[in-house]
């Protein structure tokens, strides 16, 4: 079915109007950024008159944006590679060794992708076990809301690589320990990474598990301190534009970098369903 | 070796323990607890039975209105993205051949923001005033269209639907796209020479083929759509009034104000629906696949 030139041409009309509303905001944040409060006040898609570089430096310091970066450099990374870690491991037994019990472990594990938390009870959890208000308590709890999604997408994926490597290996004398750290997890890397850039960014785009257990803004990520500091400085466009802009660009990064796997991760999970 | 030496049950330990203390045990002894008062005003908790539900469902709290939001707003956003993602990636996969990696980027891109985010820039271009849309509609005329966005409390919560629609329309459209590049070119054709036109092309190839895809997508979207917390705190705040308070927002609503039983009944109830939806849709997806 070979489209004809109007039919070409108009669809290709249509996909750029689309393109350009969807980077539309974005684009209103750069140009606003750079902008002087006065400028910015009605938010317009005119360009700056003069490049206000110095909003940077103003938001960096007002915003505690280092701070705040870090912290979800922390949290991101800490709990992506303890879940993702973890994950793996569960699904390799599970899926290598498929008992009833096993197979009802990977369902019990599967049903938290749709489960909601319960912030009252898990309170009382965090605060039993001191982890409440803690950049390590954040850590550990990252990583067991990632490990349902983890633990499906590596499964998925575990059944591709043929376990006649793990019977040779075993007569080569590998132990189980051996057997997954040095010939699976390797052979795992493209579902790692993709699963790895996921989480990552689900964590660092995370908002809501901040807001009701970080009481103390020094453990701030950058979701809470670009709200915080929204609140604050509302009359002045220009410096929210600033500090989003420095919140989302590790994310645009990541995702210009990444999103082949990003993308193709999408897609073959959901193509298998 | 036998299999439980070689892959070892302690393996699965780790995830597991995590999953049950933090994931598990929350939500079942919420459970329990949803038929209590506790709140943060008292050390003791009394049982009440269904005090909290009787609560939750009487006509003179708002409570209901969650309810109700939440299923619009789930609904919603579930048709549009899926009916825009589809015509999206219907678009890219057949009209448009080359730049197909740019233009997916693109859409894509809302996706990959924090929400918060996106829920704060069109704080400012929803304003009524001066923000980027009214003044784009005042300038081509349609002065009747500019509407106060997210202060009118009858179309609040759909504003909030579109710019929800607007961040997610890119994730579906991709998954939907990579399903429909599954489909093999040979059925177009053989379908065209025996005369199908392009609807019922549509129709009798794409759709059916595309069913697992579709499933998936309108999975994703329900989940999403019964917990969906950030876009409306930080673009509404459940504002006007109650217009745009869901399960999410009213549950830390709750919280915020001690009112910790009557929260947990809510999540209970939000626990028993995702539960509920959760188990029907994955029934639907072990239908029996399309033979092409």
């Amino acid at each position: 079915m070979k489209p004809n030139l109007l039919q070409r041409g108009s669809a290709h009309l249509v996909a750029i109007v689309v393109s350009l509303i969807m980077v539309i905001p974005v684009y209103l944040i750069l140009t606003n950024a750079f902008k002087s409060s006065a400028e910015a006040s009605s938010m317009s898609a005119q360009l700056p008159t003069t490049l206000h570089w110095e909003n940077f430096s103003t938001v960096i310091e007002r915003g505690r944006l280092g701070t705040s970066f870090l912290n979800s450099m922390l949290y991101s990374s800490g709990s992506t590679i303890m879940a993702t870690l973890f994950a793996a491991m569960a699904a390799h037994v599970l899926s290598r060794n498929p008992t009833r019990l096993n197979r009802f472990l990977y369902f019990f594990l599967i049903m938290g992708i749709a489960l909601p938390i319960n912030f009252f009870t898990l309170t009382r959890i965090m605060q039993i076990t001191q982890l409440i208000n803690t950049k390590a308590g954040m850590i550990i709890l990252y990583s067991a809301i990632q490990i349902p999604f983890s633990v499906f997408l590596i499964y998925g994926f575990i059944d591709s690589v043929p376990r006649e490597l793990d019977e040779a290996a075993i007569i080569d004398g590998c132990g189980p320990i051996q057997l997954f750290f040095r010939i699976i997890l390797p052979l795992l890397t493209p579902v790692l990474v993709t699963a790895g850039i996921l989480n990552f960014l689900g964590v660092w785009n995370d908002f809501i598990l901040p807001l009701y257990f970080l009481n103390n803004s020094t453990h701030w990520p950058m979701t809470l301190a670009v709200y915080n500091f929204f609140g604050q400085y509302q009359q002045n466009w220009n410096l929210v534009s600033a500090d989003i802009l420095l919140t989302i660009l590790p994310v645009i990064v990541i995702y210009l970098v990444g999103q082949r796997f990003i993308l193709s991760g999408l897609s073959s999970g959901a193509v298998k369903g | 070796m036998n299999l439980q030496n070689r892959y070892p049950f302690y393996f699965v330990l780790p995830a597991l323990t995590l999953y049950i203390v933090f994931f598990i045990i929350p939500n079942l002894s919420g459970i329990g607890l949803s038929f209590t008062d506790w709140n943060s005003y008292r050390s003791e908790i009394n049982f009440t039975g269904l005090a909290n539900f009787e609560k939750i469902f009487s006509q003179n709290e708002a409570y209901l209105n969650y309810f109700s939001n939440t299923l619009v707003f789930t609904i919603s956003t579930s048709v549009l993205k899926l009916v825009l993602g589809l015509a999206l990636a219907l678009m890219l996969n057949q009209g448009v051949k080359r730049f197909v990696h740019l233009y997916r980027t693109m859409v894509y891109l809302p996706a990959v923001l924090p929400t918060l985010v996106v829920a704060l820039i069109f704080r400012s271009i929803l304003n009524p005033a001066t923000g980027l849309l009214n003044t784009f509609l005042r300038s081509i005329g349609a002065d009747a269209l500019a509407k106060p966005w997210l202060v009118d409390p009858s179309i609040a919560l759909w504003s909030v639907i579109g710019v929800d629609t607007w961040k997610g329309v890119g994730y579906i459209m991709v998954i939907l796209l990579a399903g429909l590049q599954t489909i093999p070119r040979e059925y177009y054709e053989a379908a065209e020479v025996d005369g199908a036109n392009a609807w019922s092309r549509l129709r009798h190839i794409t759709l059916p083929l595309l069913t697992p895809a579709v499933v998936v997508v309108t999975v994703l979207n329900i989940l999403y759509g019964l917990r969906v917390f950030d876009i409306i705190y930080a673009l509404t705040n459940g504002g006007p009034g109650y217009a745009t308070e869901v399960l999410a927002t009213g549950i830390f609503r709750a919280f915020s104000q001690g009112l910790y039983g009557l929260g947990t009944a809510i999540t209970s109830i939000q626990f028993v629906i995702l539960i509920v939806a959760g188990y029907l849709v994955i029934r639907l997806m072990q239908r029996e696949p399309v033979r092409a």
